[in-house]
């Protein structure tokens, strides 16, 4: 349980996905004009990547890295088979959420697309299998502690576009030197806001 | 061969990927820690996207319309798979400080956006001109950040002491903050140039790119078209 917090903890906030890892940039300074829809777009982020590290998870547990079969050689498929199962994912919870559940596909619904290859999520699949949480522990820890790790992980991304959101709201009544309009002072923003997050390096 | 020389302008220039488009940033800021990983980055890069632009434009005509995506991705993903090998087999150092950031080539807005709007509507060279052209691009935009992070953090340009001893290395700019710090200027510079030239009444190139709104960045298929002139906008310019 602890070591799932210290997991947890880690990916949310000392390795920032956004500000330290730099996965999922673009959405981070396209999509963060306004607090509403990046708060859409961090929900739509957090439900597919815990999704996708589940089944990413699976897949390679059971087929890839599978010992029995081919002797766990497979493993070199993993960028080809898990951008596929991604992609696929993604429709699928498209369709399953207009059809099921209509009112969470409307606040997410336009943002699932664009997060098809989003670079979070493959990296997050590839960086569970990277750091062992498949081979060292017993199937189900192992899962856990990758859906954990996902989702963690994508909370950290939620985070960080939320509050870039709500400084970009303020930042639109300032008066900002002409060269620095636009993407610049964003990506000021952004470092400014990397600097912020190594003060959690403290936290474990 | 006039195409072709055109296509390398493009992409090294009118049309390049770290500067004017601002695509695959992820990347971008990333690995320019130094300039040699700016290097191996944008030449990996410009590899995958060589192969793939050429078979892409080989079997144009054959992938049926509906499925071109996953097929795009699934020869993206594995010309990514044989090139992480080759780098893992013979310039290792190298795959280890670029790490991660090897398999996520495959989810790299500029290739996909190549494949989408260029290769998948043109011949087989020009296309394969359009990839160096590109990926030649991208090496000078992440090389160019790579330099001015290295210097500064580091006081060294390819692992060469430049600043003199008294130099104070700010490190702050080889570690994450940086990178943003970095890119905002140089994006700064390239706005004041834009504006200078807006003043003096010259024809200014219109902003493209995710940096303004296009929140699809990773999704070629929703993305390409509005970012990226397509090809049936480079034979109406021709």
């Amino acid at each position: 349980m602890k070591e799932l917090l210290l997991i947890a903890v880690g990916s949310a906030f000392v390795n920032n996905v956004v500000l330290s890892q730099f996965l999922g940039i673009c959405p981070f300074l396209g999509v963060s004009k306004n607090v509403k829809t990046a708060a859409g777009m961090g929900g739509a982020v957090v439900f597919v990547i815990t999704i996708a590290s589940f089944v990413t998870g699976l897949i390679y547990k059971f087929i890839l890295g599978n010992p029995n079969i081919m002797g766990g050689e497979l493993s070199y498929l993993n960028t080809i088979v898990f951008i596929l199962v991604i992609a696929a994912l993604v429709q699928f919870v498209e369709m399953f959420l207009k059809k099921a559940m209509p009112s969470l596909y409307n606040a997410l619904g336009v943002y699932l697309p664009l997060i098809t290859t989003n670079c979070a999520v493959l990296g997050v699949a590839l960086t569970n299998v990277q750091n062992g949480y498949y081979d060292d522990m017993s199937a189900g820890i192992g899962l856990l502690t990758g859906v954990v790790n996902g989702f963690a992980t994508a909370v950290g991304f939620l985070v960080s576009i939320v509050l870039m959101a709500g400084i970009r709201e303020k930042i639109e009544y300032n008066d900002i030197s002409e060269s620095f309009q636009g993407t610049p002072i964003v990506l000021v923003t952004a470092g400014l806001m990397a600097i912020a997050f190594f003060g959690f390096s403290g936290l474990i | 061969m006039n195409k072709c020389t055109e296509r390398l302008y493009n992409g090294l220039v009118k049309e390049n990927p770290t500067f004017v488009l601002m695509l695959g940033m992820c990347p971008t800021l990333a690995v320019t820690t130094s300039a040699i990983n700016g290097v191996g980055m944008g030449l990996s890069t410009t590899v995958v996207l060589i192969m793939s632009n050429m078979l892409i434009s080989m079997l144009r005509k054959i992938i049926p319309d509906s499925v071109r995506m996953p097929a795009f991705i699934v020869i993206v993903a594995s010309f990514v798979t044989i090139v992480q090998f080759l780098m893992e087999g013979f310039v290792p150092s190298l795959y280890d400080s670029l790490g991660l950031y090897i398999p996520l080539i495959v989810v790299n807005c500029i290739i996909l956006g190549r494949a989408e709007s260029y290769a998948s509507k043109n011949p087989v060279l020009p296309s394969i001109f359009d990839g160096i052209g590109m990926g030649l691009g991208f090496t000078v935009g992440l090389t160019a950040i790579g330099i001015v992070r290295e210097l500064i953090g580091a006081g060294k340009i390819f692992d060469i002491r430049v600043m003199p001893e008294s130099y104070e290395p700010l490190t702050i700019f080889i570690l994450a903050p940086g990178a943003f710090f970095v890119l905002a200027g140089l994006v700064a510079l390239q706005n004041k140039v834009k504006n200078n030239m807006a003043k003096k009444g010259k024809k200014v190139p219109e902003t493209v790119g995710c940096g303004e709104g296009c929140a699809s960045c990773g999704n070629a298929s929703s993305c390409s078209g509005k970012i990226f002139p397509t090809g049936e906008e480079d034979a109406k310019n021709e």
